[in-house]
């Protein structure tokens, strides 16, 4: 699976001409010019292009460009943010992973909190890509698992287990999807289109970890709750009808900076790190400790471990 | 221009009729309006509208189109009478089963279209235009099997009323590879439908093998059911009759598919409560709540009980073959299935979520509004097909420079 999504590596402007893309692009181009005309007769450009907008892996560079653009002027015009959107590809020869130390998380929920933040999620209704459970200690059993648990944390006799996109090797929800809107990245990402999703939730269901999300309503964001530093496959401002995901923060991580959830963990439970770099600390962490990942048994193969220091 | 002629004179037929046909037409087309209305306002302002949540994210409608899918498939079962057994009964309706299909998988896939949440998208499920994932989704696999099942249906009743009008008998060579493809397809969109559900490997509730045969066997009651009922009644209100020996033989496919589909859910209980696992706590929160949650548990006993007194009525013989319990029977079936299929069947698999949370569902109003706009959508399409191919059918209406019509044994259809 993993051969499969280096093959599938969205790699920019290699991608073969073929009749039909031609066709598409100049179908693209013509609504395009449509669209440019509609506009100065006053109407909302940006919806106008959405429509026949092309996947993302058959956008040329200058496609991408122009769609940045449009999104930047979008966000202006919406919120009032002078956003700054990034597409940075996969780095060759990184895996990305990730792990917990269970016996340090205190259940604070600033991981949760940070996440939002970066992230641009809705806040009415919230949504978060970081679901801490509430454990008995000695049982990891979920059925019992308290989620909206409340007041000083740690509790006596609990254990917390933060729980989010495990960006799966072999990700049941990729499989399900079926218009290809999501995708693995040669990293190990599992990203989404959120221009080509049509919202029919079957990943969400396809999910063992229900790490996926949907935008019943609009995000109703205030633009001070907006990051302006935004990734064209991560954390832009989400439209209204598609599926949304954790996505390890690629528009920070592939810069070389951290998850913002590392960065907000007080107590140093989360190490994030790249799995094919020897010298790294979540190497070293599968390396000497007895690390699990979730619902081993289902095959999905995460990219998330958690681990008792 | 023939095929012209043939449109115009079926429009003709479609647009001709008395006050219970206007009246039936003008109720759907109202419940089509009302519904489209609050599907107006659900695309206006999200999918917020719905009952729906992150923990629950499908509800009534992809319940119905499970509901639906089945119906569809059923016309499979006037089919196998008709053409593999050579039932004449069977072979007199063979074309209104194909309508039923037809109308069926329309609804089925305007169910699927009114739960996108983002519909103008929906042209990226199209092959080679946007970018449909077979064969690896088994939704891809889903939108190809309905619409290829639309398509097989379409045609060979198109070409058979076609003919019938041109005062021809159907080339047996032309349509029967069609009905047997349609037969394998009906199959195929049931099995499809099932592996939608069970292909999810974080839902223990649907990943069971048993699902398939369960779909098939509550399919099959509830559609010959259905067909029971909607054949009396094209019976008594038009002129078209329907041979005693086809409600029957349909009253018999009922009999046998509820008891095989108790038989399977008696199965299901038996493994999920002998000892139960966290594998059975869907099956748990279904039948017996959970913590003050009991959302779906007079349901489930409701269809249960319909289902349960339907079965005992038609496995009585005497009973079955009195009309009066005979309908009362079937009625039962049909909304006891479909309380199954829904509430039973939807719900459950997303209660409690993979990771043990436990969140209602109950329909909203738009919800039920749009669900029986559909459904009279469904109906109007059945109602057009079945007005415009009776006439033919019975000999009625034919094309004006056609020759006198041949009675023939080995036609598909037998002139009453």
């Amino acid at each position: 699976m993993s051969d499969d999504g280096k093959r599938r590596l969205p790699v920019i402007g290699d991608e073969p001409q073929t009749g039909r893309r031609t066709f598409m692009n100049a179908f693209a181009t013509a609504a395009g010019a449509v669209a440019a005309g509609v506009a100065t007769a006053g109407c909302d450009t940006p919806e106008i292009a959405d429509l026949f907008r092309q996947h993302y892996r058959r956008l040329t560079d200058e496609d991408k460009r122009e769609l940045i653009a449009r999104l930047e002027a979008l966000s202006l015009q919406e919120h009032g943010v002078r956003a700054h959107i990034s597409d940075p590809p996969p780095v060759p020869g990184v895996e990305f992973a990730y792990a917990l130390d269970l016996s340090t998380c205190t259940g604070c929920r600033q991981c949760e909190y940070a996440c939002a933040a970066e992230n641009n999620t809705p806040r009415d209704p919230e949504m978060h890509y970081i679901r801490v459970l509430e454990l008995e200690r000695g049982s990891f059993d979920l059925e019992e698992a308290e989620h909206d648990y409340e007041g000083t944390v740690p509790r006596e006799g609990k254990m917390y287990m933060p729980v989010s996109c495990m960006q799966c090797a072999d990700p049941p929800c990729v499989s399900a999807c079926p218009v290809d809107a999501t995708w693995q990245e040669a990293d190990g990402i599992v990203v989404i289109d959120y221009d080509w999703c049509i919202g029919c939730r079957y990943c969400q269901a396809a999910c063992p970890y229900q790490a996926r999300h949907f935008n019943f309503s609009e995000p109703n964001l205030r633009p001070s709750d907006i990051n302006p530093d935004q990734g064209l496959l991560s954390n832009r401002v989400r439209p209204r009808g598609v599926m949304e995901k954790c996505h390890f923060c690629l528009h920070r991580t592939r810069r070389g900076l951290l998850p913002a959830c590392q960065e907000a963990c007080p107590v140093g439970a989360r190490k994030f790190g790249n799995l094919n770099d020897p010298t790294s600390e979540v190497r070293f962490i599968l390396e000497t400790q007895q690390v699990y990942v979730l619902k081993e048994e289902l095959g999905t193969l995460p990219r998330f471990f958690y681990y008792f220091g | 221009m023939r095929p012209a002629r043939f449109v115009f004179s079926c429009a003709r037929e479609v647009l001709r009729g008395g006050r219970l046909y206007w009246s039936w037409m003008g109720a759907l087309g109202l419940v089509i309006l009302w519904g489209g209305l609050a599907y107006v306002d659900q695309l206006g302002t999200g999918l917020e509208r719905t009952g729906m949540s992150d923990q629950v994210p499908w509800g009534v409608y992809i319940a119905n189109f499970g509901f639906l899918d089945g119906i569809a498939a059923s016309a499979a079962l006037l089919m196998i009478a008709a053409y593999v057994f050579g039932r004449q009964y069977a072979r007199k309706v063979a074309m209104l089963g194909s309508g039923i299909a037809v109308a069926a998988s329309v609804a089925c896939g305007l169910f699927v279209f009114v739960d996108l949440g983002r519909p103008e998208r929906a042209w990226h499920l199209v092959p080679m235009l946007g970018s449909l994932n077979w064969p690896v989704s088994m939704l891809a696999w889903d939108v190809l099997a309905l619409n290829g099942y639309l398509v097989v249906h379409l045609t060979i009743s198109i070409y058979v009323i076609y003919t019938l009008w041109r005062g021809k008998r159907p080339s047996s060579r032309v349509f029967y590879p069609g009905i047997f493809v349609a037969i394998f397809w009906a199959i195929a969109i049931q099995c499809i439908i099932a592996f939608l559900f069970s292909a999810n490997v974080g839902r223990g509730y649907w990943h069971t093998a048993l699902l398939g045969p369960r779909f098939l066997a509550a399919s099959f009651a509830a559609g010959s059911a259905l067909m029971i009922l909607a054949f009396r009644w094209i019976d008594r209100l038009t002129s078209f009759e329907v041979d005693p020996q086809l409600i029957r033989y349909l009253g018999l496919i009922t009999a046998v598919t509820m008891q095989i589909n108790l038989f399977l859910l008696g199965n299901e209980l038996f493994v999920s409560f002998y000892h139960p696992t966290s594998h059975s706590a869907a099956m748990h929160y279904l039948f017996l709540g959970h913590e003050g949650l009991h959302g779906l548990v007079p349901w489930i006993y409701t269809s249960l009980a319909l289902q349960a007194a339907s079965c005992v009525i038609l496995m009585i013989h005497p009973l079955r073959s009195s009309i009066g319990f005979l309908t009362v029977a079937c009625v039962m079936a049909v909304v006891g299935i479909w309380i199954d299929k829904g509430m039973g069947l939807i719900t459950p698999g997303f209660v409690p979520t993979p990771l043990g949370e436990y969140l209602e569902y109950t329909p909203t109003w738009t919800e039920v509004r749009v669900s029986l706009a559909v459904w009279a959508a469904g109906l109007l399409v059945f109602t057009i097909l079945a007005k415009a191919s009776i006439p033919i059918e019975s000999g009625k209406l034919r094309d004006p420079g056609a020759p006198a019509p041949e009675p023939e044994a080995s036609a598909p259809t037998v002139t009453a």
